[in-house]
C-alpha cells in the first residue's frame, strides 16, 4: 500500500543527499524479513497487544473527560503498532525509552496497565511513586528508561546506554523513538551523530504521524522522507508502514538484531498518523476531515484483526475472548488505580539524591 | 609526599580511580591523543586506552546525556567539557534529565562534569566564566570546587565515587599556578565538607576556589598591618555547602564576608549571607558583606578584566571597611 509512495521517495532523496548511492533509505519490502516473520501465537500477542494499548488510551480519555485525570492525557490512537511492534521484538535484557505516544511500549515490557493508569492520576502505586505523571516513568527492571518533556533527550541517553552496552560488551541494544516533530531538536541531531560515530547498538524510530501538535510535519523540515536523516549521519535507514504490527516487528527485530550483532545504529522511519489531538484538551481542528478518514482505513487494529481471521489464525471465538480480556483489564486497571492511595504530602521531601 | 600543581592533583584522582573502578571512564572533546585543552588527561589515552578516554564530536548536550545513559547502564563516566562556559549547551541534560532521574525514579546516575572555569587569563566572554550559580538552583546536582591540589585531588576521588551527578569547577588561573603537597596514596574529602584554611577571630571569609587566595594573601597582609586577625574558611563544596562549619566560625568571629570570583547579583554567596542572616543574626557585630566580580559579561582587555575582577586588594578592602564597622 506504501509502493506508489516509496517510489517518489528517491527522487527527494537524491537532491539532499551526495553519497551517490541511489536510495538513502530501504524500504521495509526491499528487506529480507522472512526470518523475522512472528509466530502465529505472537500475531495473537501483538493483536492483543494493541487493543489493550488503544483501550488503556481510551480508559485515560475517558478519566480525563470525567475531571479524574488531573495533569495532560496524551494518547497514541492510530499509533499503537509501532509502539507495540517495535517493543515486543525487543529482547528482555534490552532498554527502550518511551515518549508520550509509546504507553504501547511500556506495556509490552511488562508494566500492569493498573499500576501504568495509577500514574496518570498521582498515586502511590506506580515506578515514580507521584512524583511525575502520565507516561513519563522509568524502571529499569523491565528495562524502561524514563523520558523528560524535552523532546530530544532521550536520543542522547539512549545512545548513551548503547554506548555502555557497546563498552562492557553486554549484547544487548537500546531503542527509543521520537516524533517528526522532536528531529528539528539540537539533541536529536547531536545524539544521532554520536550514535553513528561510535556505531552503537541503538535503534531510533521516527513516528511520522504528520502532526507535531497543530504543525504539519512539511513546517518542521523540508523532507518528504525524515528517514533521510540517516543518511545524513551515515547510518541504515527503514522505512515501514507503522499500522501495520507485523511490518512493524518485523523491521524493528531485523534492525534491533542487526544493532546486536554490531551493525547499528540504524534509523526506522514509521510512517503513521496521529488520529486525534495533540492531548485530549485538543479537538483536532486543524487536521482536514478527509485526512482522518483516509488514514481510517488503515487502522492498526481493524488491520491485524482482518489478517488474523482471513488467515485463519484466529478463530472469531479467540477474537472475542481478547477482546473480552482486554475490557476485563482495563476494568480491572481502573477500579484499581480509583482506589490506590494518593503519596503522603511529605514525601514530596525524600529521594532527591542517591545514598 | 610529592609537591605538584593544582591540575596535576585532579590527574592524579582520576588516574587513581580509573585504576581502581574499570567502570570510570573519560568523555569529552580533545582528551584522547591530545590530552585536553589544557592537558589535564594528558597520558591516560596511552594507560587506558581509547575506549576509556572517549573523544567526542563537538556535542555538550550529547557528552552529557551519554554520560546519564551509561551511568544508567552501570558505568561511571567523568565529562570533561572543554571550557566550563560550554556547559550551557548541556544545560538541558544536566538539569532535567540527570539532576531529576533519582528523584522521579530512585535510579543513581554516578556522573562527574568536570569544568574548566574561571578568570584571569584574558579569555574574554566565553572562555572565563564561572557559572556554578547557574546549577547552585537545581535540586540533584551537586556542585564542587577546589581551591589547593590536596583538595583537588581528594574531591574529584569523592566526585568519581559519588551516586549522584556531580559538577567540578577547576580554576584555569589555578592550574598551574598553585602548587601543594599531595599524599600519593589514596584519600578523599568528603563533598559537604569545607575547610578551615587559616584560623582567626576577628571576622571570617567564606570563599571557594580563588577566592581562597585572595583571602589568604589578603588576611597575612591585614594582620600584619592592622593586627586584624581573620579566619579563612574554604567552602570546598558549593552544593550542598558546609552550614554547620560557617556558623562555628560566624560565632566565634562575629563579622563576615562571603567572596566568590562569579559575578555578585544571583551568586552563591547572596544565599550563604541570607543563611548567615537567618540562623546567626545575634552573633552578628556588622552586616554580612559579599565580595563578587561585578554584575557585567567577562571584559576581555587587561585594564577591564582588572576591574571586573575581585583580587586580594579589594578584598583587602572590604576586610578593612568590616572590621571598622
Ligand atoms: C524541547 C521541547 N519543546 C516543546 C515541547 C512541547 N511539545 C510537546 S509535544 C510537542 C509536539 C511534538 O510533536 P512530534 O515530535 O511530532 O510528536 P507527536 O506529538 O506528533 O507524537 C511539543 C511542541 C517539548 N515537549 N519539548
Amino acid at each position: 500500500m506504501n509502493k506508489k509512495k516509496n517510489t517518489k521517495k528517491s527522487k527527494v532523496a537524491a537532491s539532499v543527499t551526495n553519497s551517490g548511492e541511489k536510495k538513502p533509505f530501504f524500504t521495509a519490502s526491499e528487506l529480507d524479513l522472512k526470518k523475522f516473520e512472528p509466530t502465529d501465537a505472537q500475531k495473537k500477542e501483538l493483536y492483543y497487544f494493541i487493543m489493550l494499548n488503544r483501550a488503556f488510551d481510551d480508559r485515560v480519555a475517558k478519566l480525563y473527560r470525567q475531571g479524574k485525570i488531573i495533569g495532560a492525557a496524551y494518547g497514541s490512537r492510530g499509533q499503537e503498532a509501532t509502539s507495540v511492534g517495535s517493543a515486543y521484538a525487543l529482547g528482555k535484557n534490552d532498554i527502550v525509552g518511551p515518549i508520550i505516544r509509546n504507553a504501547g511500549a511500556i506495556i509490552v515490557r511488562g508494566l500492569p496497565v493498573k499500576n501504568f493508569l495509577s500514574n496518570f492520576i498521582g498515586r502511590s502505586t506506580t515506578p515514580t511513586g507521584g512524583r511525575d505523571g502520565n507516561s513519563h516513568l522509568g524502571d529499569l527492571n523491565i528495562g524502561v528508561f524514563a523520558p523528560i518533556s524535552h523532546l530530544g533527550s532521550l536520543i542522547i541517553n539512549l545512545t548513551g546506554c548503547a554506548l555502555a552496552f557497546k563498552l562492557k560488551k553486554e549484547p544487548r541494544v537500546a531503542l527509543t523513538y521520537i516524533g517528526d516533530g522532536g528531529t528539528s531538536t539540537a539533541e536529536f541531531h547531536e545524539g544521532m551523530n554520536m550514535a553513528a560515530v561510535w556505531k552503537v547498538p541503538f535503534v531510533c524510530i521516527i513516528e511520522n504521524n504528520n502532526w507535531a501538535y497543530s504543525t504539519p510535519t512539511m513546517n518542521q523540515s523540508n523532507l518528504k522522507d525524515l528517514a533521510v536523516k540517516g543518511k545524513a549521519y551515515g547510518m541504515e535507514a527503514v522505512v515501514m508502514d507503522g499500522n501495520d504490527v507485523f511490518e512493524v516487528y518485523r523491521v524493528s527485530k531485523y534492525a534491533i538484531e542487526k544493532c546486536r550483532a554490531g551493525n547499528g545504529p540504524i534509523l526506522i522511519e514509521s510512517k503513521t498518523m496521529r488520529m486525534k489531538g495533540h492531548a485530549e484538551h485538543d479537538d483536532a481542528f486543524y487536521v482536514p476531515k478527509e485526512m482522518f478518514a483516509e488514514w481510517q482505513k488503515k487502522d492498526p487494529i481493524i488491520r491485524a484483526e482482518k489478517y488474523l481471521l482471513d488467515h485463519k489464525i484466529m478463530t472469531p471465538a479467540e477474537n472475542e475472548e481478547l477482546k473480552n480480556r482486554v475490557a476485563k483489564d482495563m476494568e480491572e486497571a481502573e477500579e484499581f488505580a480509583l482506589n490506590a492511595p494518593f503519596p503522603l504530602g511529605e514525601e514530596a521531601a525524600e529521594g532527591v539524591y542517591a545514598e | 609526599m610529592a609537591t605538584i600543581t593544582y591540575l596535576e592533583a585532579i590527574s592524579m584522582g582520576m588516574r587513581e580511580e580509573m585504576r581502581r573502578d574499570p567502570n570510570v571512564f573519560l568523555i569529552g572533546e580533545d582528551i584522547g591523543v591530545y590530552g585536553g585543552a589544557f592537558k589535564v588527561t594528558k597520558g591516560f589515552i596511552e594507560e587506558f586506552g581509547a575506549d576509556r578516554v572517549m573523544d567526542t564530536p563537538i556535542s555538550e548536550a550529547g557528552i552529557i546525556g551519554v554520560c546519564v545513559g551509561s551511568a544508567l547502564m552501570g558505568l561511571r563516566p567523568v565529562a570533561e567539557m572543554q571550557f566550563a562556559d560550554f556547559i550551557s549547551c548541556g544545560f538541558n541534560q544536566l538539569v532535567n534529565q540527570a539532576a531529576k532521574i533519582h528523584y522521579r525514579w530512585r535510579e543513581a546516575v554516578p556522573m562527574v562534569v568536570r569544568c574548566p572555569s574561571g578568570g584571569g587569563v584574558h579569555g574574554g566572554p566565553f572562555h572565563s566564566q564561572n557559572p556554578e550559580a547557574w546549577f547552585f538552583h537545581v535540586p540533584g546536582l551537586k556542585i564542587v570546587s577546589p581551591s589547593t591540589p590536596y583538595d583537588a585531588k581528594g574531591l574529584i576521588k569523592s566526585a568519581i565515587r559519588d551516586n549522584n551527578p556531580v559538577l567540578f569547577f577547576e580554576h584555569k588561573f589555578l592550574y598551574r599556578r598553585i602548587k601543594g603537597e599531595v599524599p600519593e596514596d589514596d584519600y578523599i574529602v568528603p563533598i559537604g565538607k569545607g575547610d578551615i584554611k587559616r584560623e582567626g577571630k576577628d571576622m571570617t571569609v567564606v570563599a571557594y576556589s580563588s577566592a581562597v587566595h585572595w583571602a589568604l594573601e589578603a588576611a597575612e597582609q591585614i594582620e600584619k598591618e592592622d593586627g586584624v586577625s581573620v579566619e579563612v574558611l574554604d567552602m570546598r563544596s558549593i552544593l550542598p555547602y558546609d552550614k554547620e562549619l560557617i556558623l562555628q566560625s560566624v560565632k566565634k568571629t562575629n563579622r563576615v564576608i562571603v567572596a566568590h570570583e562569579a559575578t555578585l547579583t544571583g551568586g552563591v554567596g547572596g544565599d550563604v549571607s541570607a543563611f548567615i542572616t537567618e540562623n546567626a543574626f545575634e552573633h552578628l557585630d556588622a552586616p554580612v558583606r559579599r565580595l563578587a566580580a561585578i554584575d557585567t559579561p567577562v571584559p576581555y582587555s587587561p585594564p577591564l578584566e582588572a576591574h571586573f575582577l575581585p583580587n586580594k586588594d579589594k578584598m583587602l578592602k572590604v576586610m578593612r571597611e568590616l572590621a571598622a564597622y
